[in-house]
């Protein structure tokens, strides 16, 4: 029960780990995850601070890259093509898996040029007719398009920090990813901001495969399909959210679920 | 375990600490606020005397002429003014005759010089006048030019006195200070020359050492590996931002004279040797700016696939521009007054024409200042301090763009 | 089991427990005493049941009121959860268990008015002794969170289950042989009836213990059947 529980397996996966370890310098932040996320789950990451789960979803788009120290093993693949490999080019393997931040991050351009600036370096737009579709779709999409399409050519950074959180989102949806990553995208904003971009990510399931890292347990149950738990570097237990919450597997995951952590 | 008493809050010794602690704040008050009047007052002084003698640099005693030119010995033909007439017509002699008739005796010593030059222009302007009197302002000697403003000889202070009551003195606005090059006569030197000089020379030093400045902050921030090796480059360029002027001069000197045999005392050698001097500033500066770029913009650009070129240079580069740019002018500003380098590399010549391009002979404004302050006649004085106003205004023009461009370029995150 | 790193929420659980246990204590007294009272033809006693019953509503009602201020306020998760939602669940049971209970005290001046004796009844007390450690191991169940318990509390459902079988078979002959004690024997009947319930109810609680303690529901089981046909 517990091993077909920690190895739940996908069909199809969009994206899918095995064996992965991260190495900060001599210290190991990630000890030996698999793990496959589908397209049509949101998949959650909780865990305690300093548990890895931050690091491994920034190793599913190669941000870890920029940290010089940071070495990963393992294997890591995107619709089947190592993500790793010499032969992946690591711009364009951002573009197809997107990423939110923890703190709303829009570039100080306008509304407009935020959504713009995506497609416009990867080429996606063929005009400024094309532009302004996609910077519309992508604003509504993102939820955003009402508040915003009377003063597009405001400042991004004057919005709202639910709202910039939520431009951040249309940013990445503006290039058209295959999955986005979402590094605890809620823990800026207030409850309604958070409702909000929670509904979002409702919205755009099936859409994109999702993984979000979140500290608030209880965003987790309310936004996943899949939850795992990373504790000290280690997968302790992936599986249905609901049994998650409700049953779980593993004695580390029941006593962080329902508080007697530490 | 020994049980604590509460705290009494309102104890004597509790009332004395507090009181203690205010005057503590009171104290430290009063001493910055001294320190900040005993500064005050100092840049006030310097204000005052500054302006106090180098206004009077910008203005000169004029003598209103009375030319009875049918009268006078010129021989000129009001159809045919030429340059060449008017050069041959020998207005020097004729103006020292006619200035005889006017002032008397001793007007050789009233006019300065060169104010012939004010009678052929009047000619020039208009050769009517040959036919009639005419009243024509002319400058006066220093001698003279220094007794109506402060301070002259007894016997000047007389002739001021005189020429008073018959009311042909006046003062104008010299804008021959500003529009003449250095001369030998106080009353005929001007700023422009050294002030282009300046101009030539700051536009070869930005030239040179904005693109390296930024491109080494870029690639020492955004590039260079963490290692002993780029550990060494950071000492270094924080050390080279401390070395003395003088020794940048003296490396110009060996370096762009000597061995590249570069033309002496060029804009050219001296923006290139200030550019030496200015590239760690700027170096130094940038890579607060860049670093002062908050990351998540970085990682926000990274993580829609921006590559990093397109991350430096769309991104970094713009919100760090404000700071660099500060940076740089600060640099610059630190240029511009700067002398002991220039005088390494031949600067200090007397240089009468304004300089026509970088490789022509020129001088600077903190050199001209240095050379005035070093002359003999008293007219100097006030030349000196009028150029140290002019070179003030510059300092205090690229301080303001800088304020303005920060501004401007300020954006928040 | 470690601690919550909230402490008022473990005090709360407790509170919780403390007030399921003193409950659980409380409905198997009054199963007690209903079959002393029915056995000794104790009219008082059965009043006092009568009246006990009163306490175990109020119990239910604080314990319902519990649950929503902790799910309201500590969002409880997994085991936690399950607890809670347990308990809240239980007390229903056993408040049903409580007016069972109190049905059988009701009973008892009806049945008491004759003096003849009804030898079935001497089949009751032992087929609420059953019925009532099932309720007592149950919560007892609960309290330790022992699925190993609540299954034995299960499996002796069957007991309660033949009982009643034998008890009515027993009365029916018994009315057929004295057809004056029917109206006793039908008030019997559903004192028999009431046990049994008891014992389902019993049953229940000890599955829903069973889900608290280990997040699994039982298969679904053979029941036993209330009435089996007379061969």
């Amino acid at each position: 029960m517990t091993q077909e529980q920690t190895n739940l397996t996908i069909d199809n996966p969009k994206m899918s780990a095995r064996d992965v370890k991260v190495f900060y310098g001599e210290k190991q932040a990630i000890k030996g995850v698999s793990i496959d996320v589908g397209m049509d789950h949101v998949t959650a990451f909780i865990g305690p601070s300093g548990c890895g789960k931050s690091t491994f979803l920034r190793t599913l788009n190669r941000m870890n890259d920029t940290v010089a120290s940071a070495r990963v093993e393992g294997e890591i693949t995107l619709d089947g093509e190592n993500i790793y490999a010499p032969s992946m080019d690591v711009v364009q393997l951002r573009a197809r898996v997107g990423m939110v931040f923890q703190k709303p991050n829009p570039f100080p351009k306008s509304i407009y040029e935020n959504i713009a600036y995506g497609p416009r370096i990867h080429g996606l737009a063929a005009g400024k007719a094309d532009m302004d579709v996609i910077v519309e779709k992508s604003l509504r999409r993102a939820g955003l398009w009402d508040e915003v399409k009377d003063r597009l050519h405001d400042s991004g950074t004057a919005l709202s920090g639910g709202q910039q959180q939520r431009l951040c989102i249309g940013r990445a949806i503006a290039v058209e990813p295959e999955v986005i990553l979402m590094d605890e995208p809620c823990s800026a904003l207030d409850p309604i901001a958070t409702a909000k971009i929670e509904e979002l990510i409702h919205e755009l399931r099936g859409r994109y495969a999702i993984v979000i890292v979140t500290h608030n347990m209880q965003q987790a149950a309310r936004v996943s399909q899949r939850t795992a738990f990373f504790h000290l570097g280690d997968l302790v237990e992936y599986g249905v959210t609901s049994d998650i919450f409700t049953n779980p597997r593993q004695e580390r995951t029941k006593d962080y679920i329902t508080g007697r952590y530490g | 375990m020994s049980t604590r008493n509460p705290t009494d809050w309102k104890s004597e010794a509790m009332r004395k600490r507090i009181a203690g602690r205010y005057a503590a704040e009171r104290r430290f008050k009063f001493a910055g606020l001294f320190a900040v009047v005993l500064s005050a007052s100092f840049l006030a002084f310097l204000l005052v005397t500054m302006m106090g003698n180098g206004l009077r640099g910008f203005t000169r005693t004029e003598i209103a002429l009375k030319v009875d030119f049918p009268a006078s010995p010129l021989l000129l033909d009001p159809k045919a003014i030429t340059d060449e007439a008017l050069a041959n017509a020998n207005l020097p002699m004729v103006t020292g005759t006619v200035a005889k008739t006017a002032l008397g005796d001793k007007a050789d010593a009233l006019l300065s010089p060169t104010a012939w030059i004010n009678i052929r222009d009047a000619i020039k302007a208009d050769p009517t006048i040959l036919s009639r009197t005419a009243t024509i302002s002319v400058p006066a000697s220093t001698g003279l030019d220094l007794a109506a403003k402060s301070k002259g000889s007894p016997e000047m202070e007389a002739e001021v006195a005189r020429l008073k009551q018959q009311g042909v003195l006046s003062t104008g606005f010299n804008f021959g200070f500003l529009t003449a090059s250095d001369g030998t006569d106080p009353t005929q030197v001007g700023i422009w020359g050294a002030f282009k000089g300046s101009l030539l020379t700051m536009l070869v030093t930005l030239i040179l050492s904005f693109p390296v400045g930024v491109a080494t902050a870029l690639y020492l921030e955004e590039y260079a590996r963490k290692n002993w090796w780029t550990d060494i480059i950071e000492v270094s360029i924080n050390n080279l931002a401390a070395v003395p002027s003088i020794i940048f001069g003296l490396l110009g000197l060996s370096i762009f004279l000597n061995l590249a045999h570069l033309p002496r005392s060029a804009a050219l050698v001296g923006g290139m040797t200030l550019a030496l001097m200015t590239m760690p500033v700027i170096v130094i500066a940038g890579r607060n700016a860049i670093k002062s770029v908050p990351p998540s913009i970085r990682d926000a650009a990274l993580g829609i696939g921006a590559s990093p070129v397109q991350v430096v240079f769309q991104h970094v580069l713009p919100l760090a521009l404000p700071g660099i740019l500060t940076g740089t002018i600060i640099g610059m500003a630190r240029a511009l007054g700067e002398t002991a380098p220039l005088l390494m590399i031949g600067m200090r010549a007397f240089i009468a024409t304004p300089p026509g391009g970088i490789t022509d002979p020129a001088t600077v404004l903190p050199v001209q200042i240095f050379l005035w302050s070093d002359e003999v006649s008293k007219g100097f004085v006030e030349k000196t301090s009028a150029a140290i106003i002019v070179l003030l205004a510059f300092l205090l023009a690229m301080n303001g763009l800088a304020i303005y461009l920060r501004n401007k370029f300020e954006t928040r995150w | 089991m470690a601690e919550h790193t909230i402490k008022a929420f473990d005090e709360e659980i407790d509170r919780l427990r403390g007030l399921i246990a003193e409950m659980g204590g409380r409905a198997e007294a009054a199963i007690e005493n209903a079959m002393l009272a029915l056995q000794r033809q104790d009219k008082k006693l059965a009043a006092e049941v009568v009246a006990d019953d009163k306490r175990i509503d109020a119990i239910e009602a604080e314990v319902e009121k519990l649950v929503i201020q902790v799910i309201a306020l500590r969002a409880p998760m997994a085991n936690d959860l399950r607890d809670v939602i347990a308990a809240l669940k239980i007390v229903s049971v056993v408040e049903r268990i409580g007016d069972y209970a109190k049905n059988i005290a009701k009973r008892v001046p009806l049945i008491a008015t004759n003096k003849r004796t009804l030898e079935p009844i001497a089949l009751l007390p032992s087929m609420g002794q059953v019925a009532g450690e099932m309720v007592h191991d149950a919560l007892n169940a609960f309290a330790a969170r022992d699925a190993d318990l609540a299954l034995a509390v299960i499996e002796r459902d069957t007991v309660v289950d033949d009982f009643y079988n034998s008890v009515f078979r027993t009365l029916v002959t018994f009315m057929v042989e004295n057809p004056k004690t029917i109206s006793e024997c039908a008030h019997l009947l559903f004192v028999a009836k009431n046990i049994e319930r008891i014992g389902d109810h019993a049953t229940n609680v000890a599955e829903m213990v069973y889900y608290a303690a280990t997040g699994q529901t039982l298969p679904e089981r053979e029941r036993g059947a209330d009435i089996q046909p007379e061969d």
